[in-house]
């Protein structure tokens, strides 16, 4: 599958002019709120008409201002997964998530069946109940099922965890993870959270005031991010637990990590989200020291502005990033191609 | 009761049963028109609609006549090319009955369909339903109590209409003689105040009878939807 979206669109004194190709796997549109993400989704899913533009989803063209092409909604076979779930209050969990196949045109293509898709997001127990009487929760996996029995050839999820508190989110991602490792449907993924992103995302678009200002991989583009907590992703692999201390041992290239207990099974490759500011250097193998994490490497880049600097490390070849004081730069006269231990706490891992 | 009462009765019922009938889809359709659409003339259409309401019944009732009279435009051309009639006959009284009627029908339906949540709407039709099939299963059952209230509201209108109707179709016995009608004329004529007394008591009946049925109607929806 593949997604190319080339649109220009004002909405009051608010433009959004956006062009990228999404590859398969989870697009992550990444940006602050009011970065004209939900705009961006509502065109691909035909809920706005733009001024200008052009979306085709493998090839196939289903809006093209030019040549006057607008596919409505209902024939786009786009799933939407919204933020506020927008289950029917009328109808029960089972006829919200058979709703779609009244219209499914094309039945018996061996898409997602009902038990499947019930058994993959755990809400067998719900069908009966009504929407109303769900949590938050169950409400977004409900109409994230919802979506995917209507066998859309892309699904769009606009900050479907924003409404929800941290255990809710909890809650969810791993059947999110579920959902584009297994069922192999495209997503388009709208997020303004890091971690969210650095745990689902295959490539990543971050949109900036309407435009994209990059495009690509999870790992290139997340250090990118403009935010507060930037930091780098590190793809490993469960290597064992340590039930004992709760512990998860990883393997990655820059080495070996210690996490908090992981429920991923050994051998389940995971992503480990490191934010720069939780990164300490040293100039010597540190000893004694609580922090569980110490990975070699050597100094690649480093970017100074004001107090602050962003020292890159290369860690047998993964990249790692740390937020310094530029005071700290200069006493340790820290400088590119300088090998260095980097120092991170084991809680500061976001889990793929 | 008198068979004279009787017919009359027999008669209000079957006219305001078939006013409520045959204006209840031109009502919804008009309702979502006016909640969902915007086009040009939209507040002039409004105002037609509403127009009943405001006018005196007898000017609503004489251009009735002279509209879908045997001689009007729209009456000359039906029977013509269709044979239907309708003045002084009791369709012309359920015609009189579904313009009066018609402004409170839409006003309750449209109000309900307003409040139904447009991002349902769209979210049925990011699933693959079609605008027809979006209202028939999103919007339809979520407005359906207004729906209900609408037509309980426009029978009983239908029940009491007496200015248009007997403007339009006269007072005949047995063809157009509706409730309200027979009451007036029984209060015209020495010793009718023991019927007209009787037929206030049947029409008091009748419209909390239809305010019940609606409730208990409106409470099974409740459940069916409890237990959809």
């Amino acid at each position: 599958m593949s997604l190319e979206v080339d649109i220009d669109h004002t909405r009051g004194s608010f433009h959004v002019a956006a062009r990228f190709t999404a590859a398969p796997g989870l697009t992550a549109l990444f940006g602050r709120s009011g970065s004209g993400k939900t705009t961006l989704v509502d065109i691909v899913g035909g809920l706005v008409r733009p001024d200008r533009g052009r979306v085709a989803v493998d090839g196939q063209v289903i809006l093209d201002t030019e040549r006057g092409v607008f596919v409505p909604s209902h024939r786009r076979r786009i799933g939407y997964v919204f933020q506020d779930s927008r289950l029917f209050p009328h109808l029960s969990v089972r006829r919200n998530l058979l709703y779609g196949r009244w219209f499914n045109r094309e039945p018996g293509s061996g898409a997602a069946d009902l038990g499947s898709v019930v058994d993959l997001l755990g809400i067998g127990h719900l069908l009966e109940r009504r929407p109303d009487s769900l949590s938050g929760g169950e409400k977004q996996r409900v109409a994230i099922g919802r979506a995917l029995l209507a066998h859309p050839q892309l699904l769009l999820m606009d900050e479907p965890l924003a409404a929800l508190d941290e255990a809710r989110r909890a809650e969810i991602l791993p059947y999110i993870e579920r959902l584009r490792d297994e069922m192999g449907v495209p997503i388009l993924y709208v997020s303004h959270s890091v971690a969210e992103v650095a745990r689902l995302a295959t490539t990543v678009v971050i949109l900036t005031d309407g435009k994209v200002t990059a495009v690509g991989p999870v790992a290139d583009i997340l250090p990118l991010a403009d935010s507060g907590d930037g930091g780098s992703v590190l793809d490993a692999t469960v290597a064992r637990h340590d039930e004992a201390f709760q512990l998860s041992v990883l393997t990655s290239a820059a080495g070996e990590l210690q996490v908090p207990r992981l429920s991923a099974p050994v051998g389940a490759p995971v992503r480990a989200y490191i934010r720069a500011r939780d990164v300490m250097l040293s100039l010597r193998p540190p000893e004694e020291i609580s922090a569980l994490n110490v990975l070699a490497g050597r100094i690649a880049t480093i970017e100074s502005g004001g107090a602050q600097a962003e020292v890159r490390l290369d860690c047998n070849g993964a990249a790692l990033i740390a937020r310094l004081t530029a005071k700290s730069v200069q006493r340790l006269a820290l400088a590119p191609g300088k090998p260095v231990y980097a120092v991170i706490k084991s809680v500061s891992f976001e889990r793929s | 009761m008198t068979p004279e009462e009787w017919t009359a009765v027999r008669l209000s019922l079957l006219v305001a049963t078939t006013a409520t009938l045959a204006s209840l889809p031109l009502g919804i359709a008009m309702a979502w028109l006016l909640a969902r659409r915007q086009f040009w003339g939209k507040s002039l259409l409004d105002t037609l609609v509403h127009l009943p309401l405001i006018l005196p019944p007898v000017v609503t009732g004489y251009l009735l006549l002279i509209s879908f009279g045997k001689r009007g435009p729209i009456g000359a051309f039906l029977d013509q090319a269709f044979g239907i009639v309708f003045s002084f006959r009791w369709t012309g009284a359920a015609l009189a009955c579904a313009v009066m009627g018609f402004p409170l029908l839409v006003r309750a339906i449209r109000l309900s369909i307003e409040a139904v949540d447009v991002r349902l709407e769209s979210a049925a039709g990011t699933l693959g339903a079609n605008p027809l099939w979006v209202f028939a299963t999103v919007t339809l059952p979520l407005c359906l109590p207004g729906v209900i209230a609408g037509a309980i509201l426009c029978f009983a209108k239908s029940m009491g209409e007496f200015g248009a109707t007997i403007t339009f179709v006269s007072n005949i016995p047995g063809e157009t003689q509706t409730l309200p009608s027979l009451i007036y004329t029984l209060t015209q004529v020495p010793g009718g105040d023991a019927g007209a007394m009787r037929l206030t008591l049947v029409s008091i009946a009748i419209s909390m009878l239809a305010l019940l049925g609606s409730e208990l109607l409106a409470r099974r929806i409740g459940v069916h939807r409890m237990a959809a």
